[in-house]
């Protein structure tokens, strides 16, 4: 749960004009072994939200349809639950709910991070000494007992609520990641120009600043995506969710519920634990892989022994 | 003293690798100024660091040798490089502030290369540093500042006093004089003279300024493209460059006494080292160039007193006509 | 001097907007709990307890917020925290909390030290045989390591040495319930034996993120001037390593663990809950089972305030390690 600060240094390192970058960047993803095992494992998460009828026969895995406790076989290939449903099929529709939960609340999450890190650098200021406090607040202040206050206030766990609850909390760290980037940029050649042409700051903001940092945006995304899958996770785990839903996290409480682990079902626990797991770390993967890209420090050094000189 | 011999730096990368120096041949004799000069990116910071045996990876030493005091630095292992190192050959590198480790004081950084070497006690120690940045003229008190409070000059200084504090045989600066202002360049290129004539060491120093270096070298090297295009006693070259690109690089500069000429730059820029032009590197931006230069790589020919890779001055021509002025 | 007060400023105003947050949220958030609560407590707390603690949120119908609000701050930071309504019904909460804190600090605290301080290691180790085995292969494990749910480990940990070996190691509660608290070998044993699985969960999975952070620290530090200058000094590889190198690799580490606080807290309660625990985490997720506000609200605070006191200690000891730092100020 800690991936989020694996992903940008403290110092982000500083991109030239991003026109220049596009090609290189693009090439240098598809190269890298992690962004391409990253990128694979979305996929085939992709492909289960989008279709998850061509994966399993089971139309309703929440029904209680079948045997309970069955053990992994030919018909039911992950066993079923304690209470008679087919858990691949259950994880397969699953994917879903995750998937969407990862996009809607990262995208947003990092909206707010852009508005509120770049405007915060770029007013500077009293606006910028605001901002920082506002967000050095929500930074600090725990995020997993501020999600359970809210999520037990707001009454159940129904999607919209999990999605706000993690929008609201997720947004802060890289809100000040994207400030500390703007900051280093503010003085750049290119800003100055734009500046002296008589350009808008909304269009200097949008049309110059953002496009050179659409690498950290982009990691930000993916820190985002990280963090909203797993406290997502985490929140239905607890119970927080809602449970007549299907997901991972509903999954996860109900086997845990039901001892899945004691009583011969373990399956039915690991299984959806598996899954945010490598979702997760599809992300993890994918981030890494560019900060690789972005700083040529630490590109991989291949198989050469230390030479000193 | 020093003697360098075929040297060659390549850079791996994906593709093929880079070279980025040459074949380099450098000589320093005891007590000399050896000026290196060149273009950003002509590889003299890379040859600077491969004499010093710092380069890290991706760039490798892959032919030649480096002949200091009698040892072949090519063949050496770390340890016993780290012997040599600081006592017989120290680094002063461009920009202080980023060379000097900026969360320990000066006096710590002193000690520690002390501590590395000798076996003084901390009496001793501080005795010396305080000699050596007296030398340089700071008040020792500032062995007990942090880098980031003192002034950009003060830096360049505290780090040259550093690098005499065992009076070693051959200091290697790498534009050190690149960060500062012109009044504080001038001063500190007067200084290292006084020191040099004080203390009797070699210097090898790199810069893209060839006017400012020539004040003070006894020998002037001309890089390009990774190449030693020219070198020779700095008089010589300064007065009757022999190479096309030297020439051009002192044409740029305005006589502050001399009569009005208008400048002329040299055209071009500075050829992609992983792709370098056939023949002679130089041709493509050269103003006499020559057809048998896109096809011929000119080896260092003799031109008096200095040598010079240029074709013009292959012997069989030297009949054929006169070096156009 | 001014550095300091400027971070007990931020401290101040934070805790100040936590608890400001933990007032108003009740009294925005849909259902009214605070009617839910006089509703579930009839009969069973006495009316005084029940006013009392009412007050102590300073919930006085008969008087306006702001004065409400005044009360309320003052009880919170004078320790009138109310009693609990959830299974524990009547108990004290300050009583509930005092018990589950040491565990919480013990295993939680202890573990994620443990987990920096060794990943910081490894990470400095790592980074600075670069290209060896070490920086080769471990880092796209640890990138996957570090995306795991703390739940999902704790509870693979517990299928594998617990499960499938019969009760090797325990995977509930914090020591055998039948041996008396005290300082017994026996006993201390028993408390030890069953902070191995929780421990390490927490170990596993926060590890991989330090290690991560250092070594790319530790490799865009390699490529400054100054390692290369202290190469040209001669010194010694373990004192470039340490002194030039993972000095100042260290820096942005120290930070980023103060701003990972919040997910250590996170992943604290997580694991408590899947072990049975019994300390802070586990006393919250109790808290919100039963709807128990007086306990959430204490200890949402709580948590804020050791978020803050841990970035206070972060700030400081980069203040003491970076001088530049203590110039900015």
């Amino acid at each position: 749960m800690t991936a989020l600060l694996v992903g940008t240094p403290a110092e982000p390192p500083v991109e030239t004009a991003g026109r220049r970058h596009g090609a290189g960047l693009w090439g240098a993803i598809r190269r890298s072994r992690k962004a391409q095992v990253g990128l694979a494992m979305l996929f085939v998460f992709c492909m289960f939200a989008a279709a998850p009828q061509l994966f399993t026969s089971v139309r309703h895995p929440n029904d209680v349809a079948f045997p309970p406790r069955l053990p992994p076989s030919g018909a039911h290939w992950l066993g079923t639950t304690a209470l008679g449903q087919d858990i691949w099929a259950q994880l397969v529709y699953g994917t879903r709910e995750s998937l969407v939960i990862a996009v809607v609340a990262g995208a947003f999450a990092t909206v707010l991070s852009v508005l509120v890190g770049v405007s915060a650098a770029y007013l500077g200021g009293i606006a910028d000494d605001g901002l920082s406090m506002f967000t050095n607040v929500f930074l600090v202040i725990p995020t997993f007992p501020l999600i359970i206050i809210l999520a037990t206030y707001a009454g159940n766990g129904t999607l919209p609520v999990v999605l706000i609850v993690l929008i609201v909390t997720g947004w802060s760290y890289g809100a000040n990641q994207l400030r500390a980037q703007t900051l280093s940029l503010r003085n750049r050649d290119f800003l100055e120009a734009a500046r002296v042409r008589g350009e808008r700051r909304s269009y200097v903001i949008f049309a110059e600043v953002l496009p050179t940092m659409t690498s950290l945006i982009l990691a930000t995304f993916l820190g985002a995506a990280l963090y909203s899958v797993l406290t997502a996770a985490g929140l239905q785990f607890i119970g927080l969710g809602d449970p007549n839903s299907i997901s991972w996290g509903t999954m996860l409480y109900w086997a845990q519920n039901q001892q899945a682990l004691q009583t011969g079902t373990p399956l039915w626990s690991i299984a959806p634990g598996l899954c945010v797991a490598l979702l997760g770390a599809s992300f993890a993967l994918i981030n890494y892989a560019f900060d690789e890209i972005s700083n040529p420090a630490l590109r991989p050094v291949r198989g050469r022994r230390r030479a000193r000189g | 003293m020093l003697e360098v011999r075929g040297l060659t730096v390549e850079y791996a990368t994906d593709s093929a690798p880079v070279v980025a120096v040459k074949s380099v041949d450098l000589d320093v004799a005891a007590g000399e100024f050896v000026g290196v000069v060149g273009e950003s990116g002509c590889g003299k910071s890379t040859l600077l660091f491969a004499i010093a045996r710092l380069l890290s990876p991706p760039a490798a030493i892959t032919a030649g040798s480096i002949v200091f005091k009698g040892h072949n630095l090519v063949t050496m292992t770390e340890k016993q490089l780290n012997a040599l190192r600081w006592r017989d050959c120290s680094v002063v590198m461009q920009s202080a502030m980023n060379a000097l480790n900026p969360i320990t004081s000066i006096g710590a950084q002193f000690r520690d290369v002390a501590d590395a070497h000798m076996d003084w006690s901390p009496a001793e120690v501080e005795e010396r540093s305080t000699e050596v940045l007296q030398m340089v003229g700071i008040d020792p008190i500032h062995l007990k500042s942090y880098p980031h409070q003192l002034s950009g000059g003060m830096r360049q200084r505290a780090m040259i006093a550093m690098s005499l504090l065992f009076t070693p045989d051959l200091v290697i600066m790498d534009e050190p004089t690149s960060a500062l202002d012109v009044v504080a360049q001038r001063s500190l290129m007067v200084q290292i003279k006084q020191l040099q004539r004080r203390l009797g060491f070699a210097v090898v120093f790199v810069t893209h300024d060839m006017s400012l270096v020539s004040h003070f070298s006894d020998q002037l090297l001309v890089m390009y493209a990774g190449l030693i295009v020219e070198a020779g006693p700095t008089r010589t070259v300064f007065d009757t460059p022999a190479h096309p690109y030297s020439r051009g690089l002192l044409e740029a500069f305005p006589s502050i006494r001399g009569a009005r000429t208008p400048l002329t730059g040299i055209p071009g820029s500075p050829p992609d080292l992983a792709r370098p032009p056939g023949g002679c590197r130089f041709h493509p931006r050269c103003p006499v160039a020559m057809p048998e230069c896109a096809k011929i790589e000119p080896p260092l020919y003799t031109v008096g007193l200095a040598q010079a890779r240029c074709l013009l001055h292959a012997p069989e021509r030297a009949s054929l006509s006169e070096v156009p002025s | 001097m001014r550095y300091v007060v400027r971070r007990l400023g931020f401290f101040a105003l934070t805790l100040w907007a936590a608890l400001t947050l933990n007032f108003f949220l009740p009294r925005f958030m849909p259902g009214n709990p605070l009617q839910a609560l006089r509703a579930r407590t009839q009969g069973r707390v006495s009316s005084e307890a029940l006013q009392q603690m009412l007050t102590s949120y300073g919930f006085k119908p008969h008087q306006n917020v702001v004065s409400q609000y005044f009360a309320y701050l003052g009880n919170m930071f004078t320790g009138h925290w109310g009693v609990s309504i959830g299974a524990t019904l009547g108990q004290p909460v300050r009583q509930i909390i005092g018990q589950a804190l040491p565990w919480t600090l013990g295993l939680v605290g202890v573990a994620t030290v443990l987990a920096f301080l060794l990943g910081s290691l490894i990470g400095v180790l790592a980074g600075w045989r670069r290209g060896g085995v070490l920086d080769s292969v471990l880092p796209p494990i640890f990138v996957v390591t570090s995306a795991l749910p703390y739940f999902w480990v704790g509870l693979l940990l517990i299928l594998v040495f617990s499960v499938w070996t019969h009760g090797w190691l325990p995977n509930d509660f914090n020591y055998d319930t039948s041996l008396q608290p005290g300082f017994s070998p026996g006993f201390v044993g028993s408390v030890l034996q069953h902070a191995v699985l929780p421990g390490a969960t927490i170990v596993i999975t926060a590890i991989g993120a330090w290690i991560l952070t250092m070594r790319n620290n530790m490799l865009t530090t390699l490529a400054e001037d100054y390692v290369r200058m202290a190469r040209a000094k001669g010194l010694s590889d373990r004192r470039i390593m340490f002194d030039y190198a993972a000095r100042n690799a260290m820096l942005p580490n120290l930070a980023g663990f103060a701003m990972s606080l919040g997910f250590v807290i996170t992943g604290a309660i997580l694991v408590e809950y899947v072990f049975n625990y019994p300390g802070l985490g586990y006393e919250l997720y109790n808290a919100v089972q039963n709807t128990d506000y007086p306990l959430m609200q204490a200890l949402f605070m709580l948590f804020t305030v050791a978020v803050l006191l841990a970035l206070l200690l972060c700030d400081f000891a980069i203040a003491l390690l970076d001088p530049r730092s203590r110039a900015r100020a």
